[in-house]
């Protein structure tokens, strides 16, 4: 059966050099964790789990975009103080701001081992000009619908898509719906009684927005 | 409906004279076979297809001829959700199919967007651009429904009269039979809707 | 004619097999098909109406009199943004949604559904449960290989006579579905942790009357398929598709067993209780449109099997776990993707949870949308004519490619 993720992250690690792995840990009940790779390197770590004879992970099942708003987390954390004269550990809360940022997760299987899944992560650096990542279609062809559509709903830029552009929206769309602060326009027709989010929506009406990355700068390819 | 005494008519009958007017015979030979365009949008679409298979027989109302193209068909049948993406398609296609036109509705998404109506590429209906006659409500409609929604639409050609006032919007040369084709804009269709047809009522929103 | 699509090929990051292009192809360096008369390519859009689309489908396909020479795949009309509406849904409010994603199949989107849910948030489900959701999956992959060789054998001229075949037989299955789950299409059958609605002894027996005559039904269709001069002249060395080039595109399906990769998630995942029948897995052996329309003619003859073991064996029992809650249902942080060997493919769902009663992020894995990836790697070289018996066999939903 398969190794660890621990074990699988140490082999990647002693592979290629310099690349940063860190474990995503799941809290479900579905025991399925991630590993998160550094862009840089994401290309390779790909090419080493697909090649590896013992991993051989060359099945790519899904590529899915996620969109990680600005969060603040609230943490208790030990913290020495001193009380009464005395160093004492207290127990403290304390709110980290993560800022948002997207991300990209590819689940992969091994079709020769018939072992699976593992989950790799790539993050972007920030949800606005900084939304790059580097394109695994090079590696396994099924990225390549895939990541097409996660840069039409999301936005991000794969470097090295042979093809990028619009999949599923038409090309002159300059939104990227799927983002949790996209804002749908004002084209419901009349309702008799509207009350709650539809009577919200109706409130609303479409501001326009400044644009992110270039994005009308996307045209048509033959 | 006709001028001429129902009892005369059925006197003349017994006797061997068939009698009738220029507006029945042309609108039985217009209701009695429809020629669907063969367009499918989605789920309903497949019921369409059980329609017209062979338990539910669209062929005995003649309607079983489902033509490709718009340039040969009388009805097109809308059925499935219609989106932003597709919609100057439909209406491109209506604008190519011949007088007299016909369509039918046929689903909650066609009617108004369904299920998914809260989709920015989901159009609310596809009454925002072309005129419909016929609305079949159901999620989706069974194809029995899709059968009741034919004859309401050849009771509805039976009605069409000829000549006079109202007539039928096909001989009258003042009512368009071409729509203005939407365009894609950057975040929604361009125009929403068309505001010749499309005029749903307003209400005041008391905040 | 054998055309391989893998005439033109680059070497790729130094992989270890030159299986694919990746680069746009020049229309003028053909595939060791130089037609001697100098003439511009024809641009042709087909669809997205078209008499043999299967839905809403567009190609732009450039042609060389006959010969396909490029061909782009557009869809997205039918994209109803599904993703978006599951995350401002809870979660059994999207069950109905997963109804209309491959609108043919909707007995087996429900359960890649429960499936991912239940995994997400621990849920066991018990044995009779079990059974039954193993019965409809069958029964909806029975009806929907028909529906499939009938739809491709009218898109190739047979003008609608087999596939009037194929819906008399669907029409029994559905006429099942619709007496247990009260609708003929979608039905909104499964929960998370077991069935809505339990199957009376009743069901059961006039479901084993339709299986036990479906073989007869078998028998005569396979008959269109195998001893069909026609058919064998236009499928046969048309499409072929590679191993390597399936497995690394994520085909799946039977158009992955086509190539022979014996990969059904059936037996390797082994979920539901799989385990517990016996079947066997037809292979393809020259991975071509011929060997994709057997693998759906094998593979019904399995599914009888599977059905006829599984009338056998259900239990009585609870239908659905007692102790979760339906109506207030908030899993735990985490995440979790669960997947089913639905008719079309793999089927998955990847939820994310923040322990809300709406999931953060929804994803459905579409089979039909990434067995398109390598339509156009099909169809090079080959006629307008074989691009729909191609585009018939590779069994694409619309609902399911644009969600």
């Amino acid at each position: 059966m398969m190794e660890s993720l621990e074990q699988i992250k140490s082999q990647i690690e002693s592979a290629i050099l310099g690349a940063k792995i860190d474990i995503v840990p799941n809290a479900g009940p579905s025991q399925q964790s991630s590993l998160l790779i550094d862009n840089g390197h994401a290309r390779k770590v790909a090419k080493f789990l697909r090649d590896h004879p013992a991993l051989r992970f060359d099945f790519c099942t899904n590529a899915t975009g996620v969109d990680w708003l600005e969060r603040v987390v609230t943490k208790k954390v030990k913290v020495k103080k001193i009380v009464e004269g005395t160093e004492k550990e207290e127990e403290e809360t304390q709110q980290e701001k993560i800022p948002g940022y997207l991300e990209a997760v590819y689940h992969l299987y091994s079709i020769e081992h018939k072992h699976g899944p593992i989950i790799i992560r790539l993050r972007t650096d920030d949800r606005g000009e900084g939304t790059r990542l580097p394109s695994l279609t090079p590696i396994w062809r099924s990225a390549e619908f895939q990541e097409r559509e996660i840069f039409d709903l999301y936005g991000i830029r794969f470097e090295g898509h042979p093809d990028l552009r619009r999949i599923l929206m038409w090309d002159e769309f300059k939104d990227y719906p799927m983002r949790k602060d996209y804002r749908e326009p004002d084209d419901y027709e009349y309702e008799p009684t509207p009350h709650d989010d539809v009577l919200e929506k109706a409130k609303q009406h479409y501001a326009p927005r400044p644009q992110l990355d270039g994005a009308e700068n996307i045209t048509a390819q033959p | 409906m006709s001028d001429i005494d129902e009892g005369l008519r059925s006197e003349l009958q017994r006797q061997g004279i068939w009698v009738t007017s220029m507006q029945e015979l042309y609108n039985w030979g217009r209701k009695n076979s429809i020629w669907p365009l063969q367009f499918g949008l989605a789920c309903c679409a497949i019921e369409m297809i059980a329609t017209a298979a062979s338990r539910y027989d669209i062929a005995r109302f003649g309607g079983e001829v489902f033509r490709p193209s718009p340039r040969q068909a009388d009805l097109m049948i809308v059925a499935g959700t219609v989106t932003k993406k597709m919609a100057p398609q439909i209406v491109r296609l209506y604008n190519q199919m011949p007088d007299p036109k016909y369509v039918i509705s046929m689903g909650a998404c066609a009617i108004s967007g369904g299920p998914f109506k809260q989709g920015y590429n989901v159009l609310k209906g596809i009454d925002r651009y072309i005129p419909v006659d016929v609305y079949i409500p159901g999620c989706p409609p069974r194809p029995e429904a899709l059968l009741h929604a034919f004859m309401e639409l050849q009771r509805k050609i039976d009605e069409q009269k000829l000549t006079g006032a109202g007539k039928a919007e096909h001989l009258d040369p003042d009512q368009p039979s071409e729509f203005p084709v939407p365009a894609f804009g950057g975040h929604d269709l361009e125009p929403a809707a068309n505001a010749d047809i499309f005029r749903p009522m307003k209400m005041e929103r008391n905040q | 004619m054998t055309v391989s699509s893998q005439a033109e090929r680059s070497t790729v990051e130094g992989s270890r097999d030159e299986t694919f292009k990746l680069t746009p192809r020049d229309p003028s360096t053909a595939l060791g098909m130089t037609s001697k008369l100098e003439g511009e390519l024809m641009e042709v859009s087909m669809g997205p109406q078209h008499p043999s689309t299967h839905g809403v489908f567009r190609m732009n396909v450039s042609l060389d009199g006959e010969i396909v020479r490029k061909l782009k795949p557009v869809f997205g009309y039918l994209h109803r943004n599904h993703e978006k509406i599951g995350e401002n849904t809870s979660y059994l409010g999207s069950m109905p949604y997963t109804d209309r994603l491959d609108y043919f199949c909707s007995m087996t989107n429900n359960w890649a559904y429960a499936l991912s849910v239940e995994k997400l948030a621990g849920i066991e489900v018990p044995e009779r449960a079990e059974y039954l959701r193993v019965i409809l999956a069958e029964l909806t992959r029975l009806q929907n290989h028909a529906s499939l060789l009938g739809f491709l054998l009218s898109d190739m001229g047979a003008w609608g006579t087999p596939l009037m075949y194929a819906f008399r037989e669907r029409e029994k299955i559905l006429d099942l579905f619709e007496s247990l789950s009260g609708s003929r299409m979608m039905c909104d059958y499964m929960r998370f942790g077991g069935c809505r609605v339990d199957a009376s002894a009743g069901w059961l027996a006039g479901a084993k009357k339709i299986v036990d005559a479906f073989p007869k039904f078998l028998d005569e269709f396979e008959k269109l398929i195998v001893e069909n001069e026609i058919l064998i002249a236009r499928t046969q060395e048309v499409g072929k598709l590679s191993a390597d080039l399936a497995i690394s595109a994520g085909i799946t399906g039977p158009m992955l067993r086509a190539c022979g990769v014996n990969y059904d998630i059936r037996k390797v995942d082994g979920y539901g209780f799989y385990p517990r029948f016996k079947f066997r897995i037809p292979l393809g052996e020259h991975g071509d449109t011929y060997d994709r329309l057997m693998m759906r003619a094998l593979e019904m003859r399995e599914s009888i099997a599977i059905l006829k073991q599984a009338f056998a064996q259900i239990p009585a029992g609870p239908i659905v776990n007692p102790k979760i809650k339906i109506r207030a249902f908030k899993p735990p942080v985490g995440e979790a993707y669960g997947r089913i060997e639905a008719p079309k493919g793999e089927l998955g769902f990847y939820l994310i949870s923040d322990g809300s009663s709406n999931p953060y992020r929804y994803r459905v894995r579409p089979p039909s949308f990434i067995n398109l990836t390598i339509l156009e790697d099909l169809c090079l070289g080959h006629t307008v004519a074989d691009v729909m018996v191609i585009l018939g066999s590779v069994d694409i939903v619309m609902g399911e490619v644009d969600r």
